[in-house]
């Protein structure tokens, strides 16, 4: 077993070695595995950010849509109010409409009635004054009776 | 071998495998494995033989571990850096799937152990791992397949596990060592100088036994590194070998050794892995030790 210049050479062939092994290979070996550590992470933690992301939108879309049913029902509802106040109000203005014509009608009739009874009343004093005119032509003066036919007239 | 097991004994066989391809320089008025004498001042050259190698003494390459160990690093290196060009974010497969799988174990490993914040750690821990296991791996190529090709092709010996090879594994552990130095001062200051004097007997008295405790504790680290690796992989690459030399001792054997041939190989997947993985869960506890303020 001979020690000899040999133990010099590995030495220096061993620094060599050790020198170029840290400079060039490893580096960029370790390097690219932790980058590809990091990206896996990154990926499984954009997964788990997704599921839960999906979970939040689809409590939101839910959410959204009871609130769209609310407001839907609330809205129909309204309608439907709105429709019977309409009809009643149509109904009202109708039969306050009818009131008014009947009323108008009423009075008309009425007036009708007036005035074909004093029509009717005066023909009547005529005929009556006529008639007595005749049977009591020559008993009865016009001229002098006048006033007793006249309130006659106004009585009926 | 069996091919020349009539011009080589076991032993030599054994020893054969165990030279290292040595290029040194042999000293002034040595006499060469042919009878020439080396010339005055020194001469460098190819070793022939273990008894040359020990002439040459610390002034002596091994050409084999050297090519295999930076030849296996810059296979790691190649490797690696194709699959970092290409990594990205996206989905990884093939290659990339592999070497990010490996990254991801060196990291978790790291992160377990080394509770600072030191960008230094993982590389470290990455590049020992993978270029520890490939070392290792080669004892798993069959023992006399290269180096016997090689001496057919003219090169006489060959060792083609590194780690096998204490210069290799101790000159990786002195590395760490260093390391551990470096971080031990700048992370603690003046506290390592206090940890190396006051513990574990916390007296003025005390200082040259804590003194001399410490030391060799901090000392035994790198050894143990360095050894333990060494040491395992020797010892696996010695039974191959002797279970190779089986082969040649007659047709008897052919069978047995085949099957423990196998049956240690995958024993050996094993060991191998563990060795690396040892080795670079050692360098993190020390380096952690290294940055832990007391």
């Amino acid at each position: 077993m001979n020690i000899n210049l040999t133990l010099i050479g590995q030495l220096i062939a061993f620094v060599a070695f050790v020198a170029f092994c840290m400079r060039y290979v490893w580096p960029p070996i370790a390097g690219a595995m932790a980058e590809r550590q990091n990206k896996i992470a990154a990926g499984l933690a954009a997964a788990d950010r997704a599921g839960h992301d999906l979970e939040v939108a689809k409590q939101q879309a839910d959410e959204q849509l009871a609130e769209a049913k609310r407001e839907a029902a609330g809205i129909i509802e309204a309608a439907n109010k709105r429709a019977q106040a309409v009809v009643e109000e149509a109904k009202d203005a109708a039969s306050a409409e009818a009131d008014r014509v009947k009323a108008a009608a009423a009075a008309e009739i009425e007036q009708e009635r007036a005035r074909a009874q004093e029509k009717l009343m005066t023909q009547v004093s005529a005929l009556a004054l006529a008639g007595a005119e005749k049977i009591l032509a020559a008993e009865i003066d016009a001229d002098k009776h006048a006033d007793l036919l006249k309130s006659l007239a106004a009585e009926s | 071998m069996a091919a020349n097991g009539d011009s080589q004994t076991v032993s030599e066989y054994i020893v054969h495998h165990l030279t290292n391809l040595t290029y040194g320089k042999l000293p002034g008025g040595y006499e060469r494995y042919d009878g020439t004498i080396v010339a005055e001042g020194g001469q460098w050259t190819m070793a022939h033989g273990a008894d040359e190698i020990t002439a040459m003494g610390f002034n002596a390459i091994h050409v084999d571990s050297m090519i295999w160990s930076v030849g296996l690093g810059l296979l790691f290196c190649w490797l690696f850096r194709r699959v970092a060009v290409r990594a990205t974010s996206g989905v990884p497969s093939g290659l990339v799937n592999f070497v990010e799988m490996v990254v991801e174990f060196v990291d978790g490993t790291v992160k377990d152990t080394f509770h600072g914040r030191n960008p230094l750690i993982a590389p470290l821990a990455l590049t020992i791992f993978v270029w520890v296991f490939l070392m290792n791996l080669m004892d798993l190529i069959p023992v006399d397949l290269i180096p016997h090709s090689l001496m057919l092709a003219g090169v006489e010996y060959q060792k083609i596990v590194p780690s096998t090879d204490p210069n290799i594994t101790m000159g990786m552990a002195i590395g760490v060592f260093v390391l551990m130095l470096f971080y031990s001062i700048k992370v603690k200051g003046f506290g390592f100088v206090k940890e190396l004097t006051l513990n574990p007997f916390n007296h003025p008295l005390f200082i040259p036994v804590n003194l001399f405790m410490e030391v060799v504790g901090l000392l035994a680290k790198p050894f143990s590194l360095g050894l333990r690796l060494f040491g395992n992989m020797y010892a696996g690459e010695m039974i191959f070998i002797l279970i190779a030399a089986l082969f040649s001792v007659g047709l008897f054997w052919l069978l047995p050794a085949a099957l423990l041939q196998i049956g240690w190989a995958i024993f050996h997947i094993l060991v191998i892995t563990l060795q690396a993985f040892i080795f670079m869960v050692l360098t993190i506890v020390y380096l952690s030790m290294a940055h832990e303020d007391h």
